[in-house]
């Protein structure tokens, strides 16, 4: 029976961890969907864009108080994890405060975890109230509405109660600390959890280590419980911030990609040696490619990459022209909508023993309306604004080469402006004769 | 007709078998919208005063096909920019000036990848290098006394991180520039890009240009700067919707500097 809790620890984890890898692989699979794209270029500079941008989180601070309290909660984030390494070695060992042996620079370790703890709970309680209270506008757009106001909100509650299991369980400890409670060792400084010890002065020794272990073991299945919650919430961009920081665009921002299946075929219309009446080539039994994009697998992996990364935080919509001036275009909701298609295509796969079996729906009108793609200026804005590198224009631009190629559905005034760059080269009506006219005028 | 200008095309120059120093792409709006046409011919007396040797492609230049690229009609795009390179291509043109920095933003970052390699700048920048390099002085009070402030077209400043050049270029008219809360990097949108110059926009509650030109007007300006065609109509309009079209100008920055210049 004594290794009873070791037992439980290690089942805990394993199941925890094992969820989490099922979820992941999951994630792989879906983000796969995607065509592929050549992201192989200056490796230099994608490592220098992970490390400023999601690592230094430059694009974060340029609103300073939201971008403050972040770099707060995500350094609380990355530094307590170290203390979860001793948690877990615990738990599995059946050590206490296994770390303890490092000394002074325990002490100092957990007194900056403390600091932290205390910081974060202090950020969260500012998120919260900006979404909540202050009501920020970016936070209640129409595509706020349901989950992902709750998920929002959610994060912050776990976070809260994450941090306060943390401190109890450290205030616990260093009362028992102070009785002289067998295996409770001396070891760490309090800053924080001392002023909680008052409220646990009047506990016994045996109710102090009953908060103490509860806390302790709150804290750290809460802690597997968050690490699986991410799959199904906003919260994701803590691990795909880096890979999508990776593979964004390292392109001038107006310089858009050429298709090459159309320069296949521009080029073949051009070439005066070229038979029309030739046979397509042999092994040319693929279906021809389609332009533009209607669904998620129309898209580029990079760009279903870029859905599951968005943490739905409103800076692109916030600064798109279209959306300041009440069109319906949001760029976040672009992103939401395409994650939140492609996990309908992945669960569709998996209740079909991994095949997709067409359901009727698509990106296009069912998720993204008409009116959103026209309404876009392509200014990137948007892209400019995006802290982790996601590129909602890109979307934006492959499905209106759908509606124009596919189905020529453009509005009627762009058509009359191609039928004019067609008849005349120029967008407006008027005779390519007299385009040197204005010398003279 | 007002003075000559000095304009030769392609066609004169490989007659005289000689090769300009740099072609002028005057872009579709540059060439037929009567605004822009005013740009094209303000930028031309300042090369003509710099004594630049350059070439226009006069009635065979086309579309470059960014329009219709944004709208979505890749087609079409590539089929204007396929016959574009052709043409540049033929002529060997190496290094092209636009005042479109829509036109500077396909040319410099799309061609390439269809065979047409060409060192684009735009006529912002072009006219800083001028002036750098002695060929165009500038000379007297210019705009002393009045306050500009430059609207950042998306297909400049934030697409191509061009920022400086329009700002230098400026600050030679002498006048005081002052800057939108939105600007460089985050500067708003005039509301033209995305092929939204040649159509209504979606139902909402406000126009975009109407929008930026408040930006503008809250920097209380006698001038707004741009550097783009599409730009100066967006702004024009957005100036006649705050009732300021008496009392604010909207101007290209080669035409304030030509102005500067008694040209």
């Amino acid at each position: 029976m004594e290794y009873l809790p070791n037992i439980v620890f290690a089942i805990a984890l394993i199941v925890g961890i094992g969820f989490f890898a099922r979820n992941v692989k999951k994630l792989s699979r879906n983000i796969k969907l995607g065509k592929d794209v050549d992201v192989s270029d200056n490796k230099p500079q994608r490592w220098k864009n992970m490390a400023k941008i999601a690592l230094g989180q430059t694009k974060m601070v340029v609103r300073p108080i939201a971008g403050l309290m972040h770099i707060i909660v995500y350094v609380g984030f990355i530094i307590i994890n170290i203390e979860v390494l001793e948690i877990i070695l615990d738990g599995l060992l059946g050590t206490h405060r296994l770390f303890s042996q490092l000394g002074s620079l325990y002490n100092f370790l957990i007194g900056s975890f403390e600091i932290l703890a205390l910081l974060v709970i202090v950020a969260v309680i500012v998120f919260w109230i900006r979404r909540n209270i202050i009501r920020i506008q970016r936070f209640i757009k129409p595509e706020m509405k349901g989950w992902p106001k709750t998920d929002g909100n959610m994060i912050l509650y776990i976070e809260l109660v994450l941090m306060t299991l943390f401190l109890t369980m450290n205030a616990a400890d260093f009362q028992l600390q102070q009785l002289g409670a067998d295996h409770y060792v001396e070891a760490g400084t309090f800053p924080v959890s001392q002023f909680i010890v008052p409220l646990l002065d009047s506990l016994s020794e045996s109710s102090l280590i009953l908060v103490e272990r509860s806390a302790w073991w709150l804290h750290i299945l809460g802690i597997l419980a968050f690490l699986n919650y991410l799959y199904y919430s906003k919260h994701l961009h803590i691990l795909l911030a880096f890979p999508n920081t990776y593979y964004g665009k390292l392109k001038p921002q107006g310089q858009f990609n050429n298709l090459e299946s159309v320069t296949n075929e521009v080029k073949l219309m051009m070439d005066p040696d070229a038979d029309p009446f030739a046979a397509p080539a042999e092994d040319d039994t693929a279906e021809p490619e389609k332009f533009g994009a209607s669904d998620v697998m129309d898209l580029n992996w990079v760009q279903l990459l870029n859905a599951y990364t968005c943490t739905e935080c409103g800076r692109c919509t916030s600064e798109c022209p279209a959306n300041q001036t009440g069109k319906k275009l949001s760029p976040r909701k672009i992103m939401m909508d395409t994650r939140d298609r492609l996990e309908e295509v992945g669960k569709n796969m998996d209740a079909n023993k991994g095949e997709f079996v067409p359901d009727g729906k698509q990106l296009l009108d069912d998720y993204i309306s008409r009116e959103e793609l026209w309404a876009c200026t392509t200014c990137n804005a948007c892209v400019q604004a995006c802290p982790v590198s996601i590129d909602p224009l890109s979307i934006i631009v492959e499905m209106r080469r759908y509606l124009v190629m596919e189905q020529s559905a453009a509005p009627t005034e762009l058509n009359n402006m191609m039928s004019n760059i067609e008849n005349n080269g120029a967008p407006w009506p008027y005779n390519q004769m007299d385009r040197l006219n204005w010398v003279n005028e | 007709m007002s003075e000559q200008l000095k304009v030769k095309t392609m066609q004169e120059f490989m007659a005289e078998g000689k090769q300009p120093e740099i072609l002028f792409w005057v872009g579709s709006a540059g060439s037929y919208d009567d605004r822009a046409k005013k740009i094209s011919r303000a930028f031309v007396k300042l090369l003509n005063k710099a004594d630049v040797d350059f070439a226009v492609l006069g009635t065979e230049e086309s579309s470059t096909g960014d329009v219709a690229k944004r709208a979505g009609n890749e087609f079409l795009f590539q089929m204007q920019a396929m016959m574009n390179i052709e043409l540049l291509n033929g002529y060997e043109i190496k290094r092209i000036v636009t005042c479109d920095p829509h036109s500077f933003n396909t040319l410099k970052n799309e061609y390439p990848s269809l065979g047409g390699n060409y060192d684009v700048v735009h006529h912002t920048q072009y006219l800083k290098e001028l002036i750098d390099n002695g060929r165009l002085t500038i000379t007297g009070e210019g705009y002393k006394g009045k306050r500009i402030t430059f609207h950042d077209p998306c297909y400049l400043g934030r697409a191509n991180s061009v920022f400086d050049a329009p700002r230098e270029v400026l600050s030679k008219t002498n006048a005081e520039l002052v800057e939108m809360k939105r600007h460089k990097k985050t500067a708003l949108c005039c509301g033209a890009g995305g092929a939204q110059m040649f159509k209504e926009p979606e139902k909402g509650d406000m126009d975009i240009n109407v929008l930026r030109t408040k930006d503008a007007l809250e920097t209380k300006p006698n001038i707004i700067a741009t550097g783009c065609p599409y730009c100066n109509t967006m702004m024009t309009d957005g100036i006649k919707a705050h009732e300021k079209e008496d009392s604010v100008a909207v101007m290209d920055v080669a035409e304030l500097l030509a102005n500067s210049q008694g040209l």
